[in-house]
């Protein structure tokens, strides 16, 4: 039962179908074996009845002038005592009233005058009801099982009985036809199956084939990400057909949850790196300021002696790359009074053009903003000049940049988009942490400051990159002017 | 249920060669002149009784005699008596023990001869499986089979055989019965019906010639002495004409070329003139058997 449970449906299913046709095929094959049984006995008897009933007329006058000879001629003209096969099996026997052979077909085994239960001690058991007074042919089997025994009374006009016309036939007589039969019918049996068998088990794999999908399709999930799990395409209102539109459901909401959790995962990263960074600039900020104070000090005070102003320099050029570099992490939104113009985010098109014109770049630029917006000019501006010079820096060669700024609700959008190579898959999540690039032209530190400055606005940035485009979108929410 | 195929006399010979035949030998003699057609009478004492055979003999002789000729066939000899009595038959084949006993009803017309001889003998038959039989002595308190009550070689003859040997033949077997025909008599002994039986011996030599299967069931375990063969007779009442034409055709057979092959079916060599002493011998039995059962001569 255990190998039943564990067999697949791809094979249950065919297999109970064969089991069914087959078991159809052997039951009809059964009852039509034992209907054709009983018919061919029913009518080997009955037609032997009809005889016994023909012939205990014809020998009533025989019998009456006791013509053994006619008699026995008209008990063999019946049968074809010449021909050698099973009907010549067939015996007919008149007996005398008491049971006495009168005259036979077969005199060798029932001989005249002999008795009829030491002829064939089978019939025996017969003799009472073979002599009994009755009108009706009477059929019967005898004691061994292997002779039907058919007998007529031969009764004169006044029904006085003058004796018995007994015919037997022996039980093998109608066996081979009715193996014959059962030969036939085995083989049509056998025919039908060749040809239900094979669509059966067509039809069964056909249904079991969307869930063998389905088992598939699910014994990847966990296994690789949802996003990548092969879905099963049957479509239906069966049982089927509703496990697989579950089944996609489940899948759709797998995978938004898992890319949500990925968003988290990163934005606490980020997060993270951000109040690191932030720490480590204060703590690098406030001796810095100490050391650069005391440099200026000495430079003003000290004795002009040409190494030391040349070490000092290099300290002083030193100490401020440090201050930039410390600066650039440390991304803080200053208090800004002057509000976003139309006119702020055009200039960023004026700075950003030359790029695009070394790089023969198309510039599709769209500006949609209203004249003024509730958001700090300086850092917005900042946003979309980053976020312009890695387009144009990743854009393709005589490729193209797009940018879009619009409205919507109480958020302005900033969408900025290039047709150059889509961002690997492997920098995806880390694309906006520090250095994440390991590109060498800039600071490696521009997606990084514009995250801060999105976080640090309350706003949302998202980068989708399906080739040929890559697009970075920014949404920063303002409160509405009142 | 003799077996001998319908179709042979339709094969030896087409009625249309008979005829022409008959027409050649027509021309040389004169045609007899009769009111009826001739009536002959026939028995189971020739094996031939099939259809075939009898139109084949019919146009022979019509041809001969030139005049219209017809066969009665009849299952029992005592029919054919009632018959000749009432020259309702005008011949008749019947055996030696009615013509002992009917002289005074019949004339002998011709002798059938049978290698070379009027002269048959009866056999007393025994199913093939039965080796010891040697008489009818060995048959006592058995079944028996008779051909006809009216038959010398199938009746008489063991009748008085029995007689001879001291015994009752009414008592003797345990069962008889009549089969009137000699070749049904095979038939009954060699499928075991009787466990023996008087026949014709002629009967059974023909048919061991032409159907060999049958008498093969058989074996002869007695033979009698020879007796009158079956003659053939006229009714007393018949003119000498007519007598003497057919008598000179049945005799003329051996010499034409049809008539021969008529006769080798017949298994006989041919027709002899009559002679009355060749009976004496039956005569003489039926006068024992009467004497012992009062039998009316």
């Amino acid at each position: 039962m255990t190998v039943l449970r564990d067999l697949s449906y791809r094979l249950k299913v065919p297999l109970s179908l064969s089991v069914v046709i087959v078991t159809t095929a052997v039951v009809v094959s059964a009852v039509l074996g034992v209907q054709t049984y009983r018919d061919q006995r029913r009518d080997l008897i009955g037609n032997a009845e009809s005889l016994a009933v023909t012939l205990s007329r014809a020998l009533v006058p025989v019998v009456l002038r006791d013509d053994v000879w006619k008699a026995y001629e008209t008990i063999v003209a019946p049968l074809d005592l010449v021909r050698d096969d099973d009907l010549a099996q067939r015996t007919i026997t008149i007996l005398d009233a008491h049971g006495t052979i009168y005259a036979s077909s077969h005199p060798l085994r029932f001989p005249m005058l002999g008795r009829i239960e030491r002829a064939d001690a089978r019939l025996a058991s017969l003799l009472p009801l073979l002599i009994a007074a009755t009108e009706r042919p009477i059929a019967l089997e005898d004691s061994a099982g292997e002779q039907i025994v058919v007998a007529a009374p031969i009764l004169a006009d006044d029904a006085t009985r003058l004796g018995t016309v007994m015919l037997t036939y022996p039980e093998s007589l109608f066996l081979p036809r009715f193996y014959a039969t059962v030969r036939q019918v085995v083989l049509s049996t056998l025919i039908v199956l060749a040809l239900l068998v094979p669509i059966g088990w067509a039809i069964g794999d056909r249904i079991v084939e969307p869930l063998a999908r389905l088992a598939r399709a699910m014994t990847q999930v966990g296994a690789r990400p949802a996003a990548e799990v092969v879905r099963p395409l049957y479509r239906g209102g069966d049982e089927i057909g509703q496990l697989g539109m579950q089944f996609s459901r489940m899948l759709h909401e797998l995978e938004a949850k898992q890319a949500l959790e990925r968003e988290m995962i990163a934005a606490d990263r980020l997060a993270a790196l951000g109040r690191l960074t932030a720490g480590i600039a204060h703590e690098i900020n406030n001796p810095l300021g100490g050391m650069m104070n005391a440099l200026s000090t000495f430079r003003r005070h000290a004795q002009a002696d040409p190494v030391a102003a040349r070490t000092v320099s290099l300290l002083e050029r030193g100490l401020q790359q440090i201050r930039e570099t410390v600066g650039a992490l440390l991304v803080e939104a200053r208090l800004e009074p002057h509000a976003l113009t139309r006119e702020d985010l055009e200039d960023v098109r004026l700075l950003v053009h030359p790029e695009a014109e070394e790089r023969s770049l198309r510039l599709d630029w769209r500006n949609d903003a209203p004249a003024t917006l509730p958001l700090p000019s300086t850092q917005v501006r900042q946003i979309l000049i980053n976020l312009l010079l890695n387009a144009v820096n990743a854009a393709a060669e005589r490729g193209r940049v797009a940018c879009r700024v619009a409205t919507s609700g109480s958020m302005l959008l900033l969408d900025v988009r290039n047709d150059g190579r889509p961002i690997p898959p492997e920098l995806a999540d880390r694309l906006f942490e520090p250095f994440a690039s390991g590109d060498t032209r800039g600071s490696g530190l521009g997606l990084w400051v514009t995250y801060q400055i999105v976080q640090q606005l309350g706003g949302r940035i998202s980068v989708t990159s399906i080739a040929p485009e890559t697009a970075f979108t920014v949404w920063l929410p303002y409160s509405a002017p009142a | 249920m003799s077996r001998t195929p319908q179709g042979t006399w339709a094969g030896l010979f087409s009625r249309r060669r008979f005829l022409a035949a008959g027409a050649a030998l027509a021309a040389s003699r004169p045609a007899l002149a009769v009111a009826r057609p001739l009536r002959i009478g026939t028995t189971a004492v020739i094996l031939h009784d099939q259809v075939g055979f009898l139109n084949a003999w019919r146009a022979y002789l019509e041809a001969q005699l030139g005049a219209p000729v017809q066969f009665v066939q009849r299952g029992a000899y005592r029919e054919i008596n009632d018959l000749l009595r009432a020259e309702e038959l005008d011949f008749a084949w019947v055996c030696g023990f009615p013509y002992a006993r009917n002289r005074s009803l019949m004339q002998l017309l011709a002798m059938p001869l049978w290698d070379g001889r009027p002269l048959y003998r009866s056999y007393l038959i025994v199913p093939a499986t039965d080796r010891t039989t040697a008489s009818f002595a060995d048959l006592a308190g058995r079944v028996f089979a008779y051909s006809d009550p009216d038959s010398n070689s199938g009746f008489l003859v063991p009748q008085y055989e029995l007689y001879r040997l001291g015994n009752d033949p009414a008592a003797f077997f345990r069962r008889t019965f009549f089969t009137y025909a000699h070749s049904k008599v095979v038939l009954a002994v060699g499928q075991g019906l009787a466990s023996g039986g008087a026949v014709d011996g002629y009967v059974w030599e023909t048919m061991a010639r032409q159907s060999p299967a049958l008498t093969a069931a058989t074996r002869v375990a007695w033979r009698s002495e020879e007796y009158g063969f079956p003659p053939l007779v006229a009714r007393r009442s018949l003119p000498a004409a007519t007598f003497d034409s057919v008598q000179g055709a049945l005799i003329g057979m051996s010499g034409d070329p049809v008539g021969r092959t008529l006769l080798r079916t017949l298994n006989l060599d041919g027709f002899a003139p009559p002679e009355e002493r060749v009976f004496d011998g039956i005569a003489g039995i039926v006068e024992f058997v009467a004497a012992r059962q009062r039998l009316p001569a």
